[in-house]
């Protein structure tokens, strides 16, 4: 027995115990979303729009991504978090930046736990349809609250003071709403990791992989996905708070079908249920979407239909799926080189 | 010798800089995608028709089109735009516009951007009063809302109306600008039916049934431009109103004259009020669709959306001769409120206190031509007509 490796050095137990290490590439996003900010300060509006599309993304893959909670209506959420940091706003309750996104969190979170304990007794295409209703019902109470929240033409009053009272929100040159937001995802996506990686995240992706099993070995299924549906929501609500804050606008979009689309859209084509999906996603959609749109305002979507066509036949697993499959190509070979130890 | 170099470097230089300021850049924020793209591309055609038909008018400067996509009703896609037509091509003058949020959420934009911006469709009533730069040549829904409730009253001698508006903001300005001139000329609302939302066409029937069982004298109706249109005038047919003696009415946007024809026969009758219609008889409007239908063809037809697009360009070329073809926002502001203009809709000006259109208001019915096609006859006019929500100051026009 004593010639055995011990329980702690066998191989696989160094993989687990060494899978939420950082990489020597993970710090490369934020160095790349600092040097955007000095190198296109022009572009700062639509670099905000995809920083906080990058941190719905993540929310969604959350949900999706890690739970394999199969949902439509995230923009629910997004929503719920804009209207409360809006309408906080626009009535002159609350304006600091900061709390005003805890604000919007909570009340997201707050719909995302008491419609995920009706929901999540359903899956598949019930659950589906279910989040999709959601949505809709939100957006209809909006509409139909037009005297509170300005309906189809949305709120217009809204001021955001400056940041720690210091940083002004300038409309034109949004670099105090670019900084703000990257700063956000940042602690979101930490904790967002750090989840993921922990004994609860594992739990979650067991639940996506074989929920019998995981009710066999005596997890509390339901809690788990609760409990992460409702964390999903909250991350989801500060996104959608700092985009009511960065645009100083809310209206029926921000719950709209379009957006749940769009963010569903943007994790499929990066790689769902892999951390940077959500930024390979966004980059990748939005920055196409974007710059195809200035050169050709009329005929844009072509080039996005296409690309997406072509990541539904060749890489189910989004753009991040293409890079793992490519490196696993190569590291047998480098293996082979390497004299047996 | 050395003279000469330098004379000609220096006419060169002159020259130069003279074709610099000869150019207008204005950049146009339009839904060239998605559901709004019929309207961007009659709006464009709008403001390529002023371009050619005034080309000895637009001289000595020539205008360039940077055009970006709104993409959606949204907001923030608009908002980007505007952000960076401002801060990346250096645009002299912004313009378009097709959604009412589109042009609330570019606001605070266009204030910091600080250079004039031309709406050429947005049509809820406050937007003008959201950014000192925003000037606008379409319409406001309270134009021929609050037209048509006069009308009404006086010419069609209406007591009583049921008003039916699908329920988002432009249906409920319509719903109040329509209810206030009735009532104040002595007409009576007996009932407001909203008609579900603006994205899907609903069953009509309901909403028409419910009017027609209280038996007003005329049925206020407005809808969205487009197929919403259509199923109003087929419901109406079919339940038999016009022979029940109840008269429909409402604004121009229901008889969109790129729709018009593809409504039918039911749609004979229906009176609408509106600022501009294809058979408008003047001379300018003549000119302006014998044009448009030789370049774009013989089906196809300019509607209010276009006329917004060519008076919009119309306001444009006035600014630049105004500012000898530099564009200093404020100064182009002032210079916008000397415009009077003989518009294909008849003449036009900007209201020097709140920077929106002063136009005059057609009441037309729908009949049928000697070729056989439907078409719009006036059968009355009032002229010089403001936006009555900023000229009476009501609720959200303070």
């Amino acid at each position: 027995m004593s010639a055995m490796p011990t329980l702690t050095e066998h191989p696989a137990a160094l993989a687990l115990t060494r899978r939420h290490r950082l990489r020597w590439w993970e710090p490369l996003p934020w160095v790349l979303a600092l040097a955007f900010y000095f190198l296109f300060p022009r572009h700062l509006g639509f670099g905000t729009e995809l920083l906080i599309m990058v941190l719905f993304a993540i929310s969604l893959d959350l949900a999706l991504g890690y739970a394999g909670i199969i949902t439509l209506g995230h923009a629910a959420f997004f929503g719920a978090g804009a209207y409360t940091v809006g309408m906080l706003a626009q009535y002159g309750i609350w304006t600091e930046p900061i709390t005003g996104l805890i604000a919007g969190a909570a009340v997201a979170a707050l719909i995302g736990f008491l419609s995920g304990l009706v929901l999540l007794r359903t899956t598949g295409l019930t659950l589906l349809m279910l989040t999709l209703c959601t949505m809709a019902l939100l957006e209809e109470a909006a509409n139909l609250g037009h005297d509170w929240t300005g309906g189809f033409d949305g709120l217009t009053g809204i001021t955001i003071p400056p940041l720690f009272g210091l940083f002004e929100f300038n409309p034109l040159f949004p670099k105090t709403q670019y900084l703000y937001v990257l700063g956000v995802l940042f602690v979101c996506f930490v904790f967002a990791r750090t989840l993921v990686y922990s004994p609860f995240g594992q739990s979650l992706t067991g639940i996506r992989e074989n929920t019998l099993r995981m009710h066999a070995v005596g997890a509390p299924v339901r809690t788990r996905l609760v409990v992460c549906y409702t964390i999903s929501a909250a991350l989801a609500g500060i996104a959608g708070g700092i985009w009511a804050q960065a645009n100083a606008y809310v209206n029926l979009s921000t719950l709209g079908l379009d957006r749940a689309a769009t963010v569903l859209i943007i994790l499929v084509l990066g790689g769902y249920g892999r951390l940077y999906g959500a930024f390979v996603g966004a980059l990748a959609y939005m920055a196409l979407a974007h710059f195809l749109s200035q050169v050709y305002p009329t005929a844009w979507q072509l080039g996005l239909g296409l690309l997406l066509v072509a990541i539904a036949l060749f890489a189910r697993g989004g753009i991040i799926g293409v890079g793992e499959t490519l490196v696993q190509r190569l590291r047998p070979k480098m293996y082979q080189k390497q004299p047996p130890s | 010798m050395m003279k000469r170099i330098l004379a000609a470097s220096a006419a060169i230089a002159i020259s130069a800089s003279w074709a610099q300021a000869q150019e207008i850049k204005v950049g146009v924020n339009l839904p060239y995608t998605g559901i709004g793209a019929e309207f961007a591309q009659l709006i464009d055609r709008g403001m390529e028709m002023y371009l050619k038909l005034n080309a000895d008018k637009v001289k000595p400067y020539t205008i360039k089109l940077i055009k970006r996509d709104a993409k959606n009703p949204g907001g923030n896609d608009s908002r980007v735009a505007t952000q960076e037509l401002l801060t990346q091509e250096n645009v002299d003058i912004l313009a378009g516009w097709v959604y009412s949020p589109n042009a609330i959420a570019s606001a605070p934009v266009v204030n910091a951007g600080k250079k004039p911006a031309v709406i050429m469709n947005a049509g809820t009533a406050h937007i003008t009063q959201m950014s000192n730069y925003y000037l606008r040549t379409s319409f406001s829904m309270w134009h021929a809302g609050y037209a048509i409730g006069e009308a009404a009253a006086k010419q069609l001698k209406a007591k009583t109306a049921v008003v039916g508006y699908t329920d988002f903001p432009p249906g409920k300005d319509s719903l109040n600008a329509f209810k206030r001139s009735f009532e104040a000329n002595g007409g009576k609302v007996i009932d407001e039916i909203p008609m579900g939302g603006a994205g899907a066409v609903p069953d009509m029937t309901p909403f028409f049934q419910r009017a027609k069982d209280q038996k007003p004298d005329v049925f206020f109706v407005f809808v969205p431009a487009g197929d919403h249109a259509a199923a109003v005038t087929k419901t109406y047919g079919a339940l038999g109103m016009q022979q029940a003696g109840i008269k429909l009415i409402g604004p121009g946007d229901i008889t969109q004259d790129t729709k018009l024809q593809a409504m039918g026969d039911a749609a004979v009758g229906l009176i609408t009020m509106h600022h501009y219609h294809a058979d408008l008889d003047n001379a300018e409007n003549k000119r302006f669709v014998a044009e448009w239908k030789k370049t774009y063809g013989a089906n196809t037809t300019p509607d209010f959306m276009a006329v917004g697009g060519y008076d919009g360009m119309a306001l444009i070329v006035h600014i630049a001769h105004q500012l000898k073809g530099k564009i200093d926002g404020d100064k182009a502001i002032e210079a916008a409120k000397t415009f009077k203009y003989n518009s294909p809709r008849g003449p036009i000006s900007i209201d020097p206190e709140t920077r929106d259109i002063v136009m005059n208001e057609y009441l037309s019915e729908v009949v049928k031509g000697k070729d056989g096609k439907l078409m719009q006859k006036t059968i009355g006019q009032i002229a010089n007509v403001k936006d009555a929500c900023k000229a009476q100051k009501i609720a959200p026009c303070k």
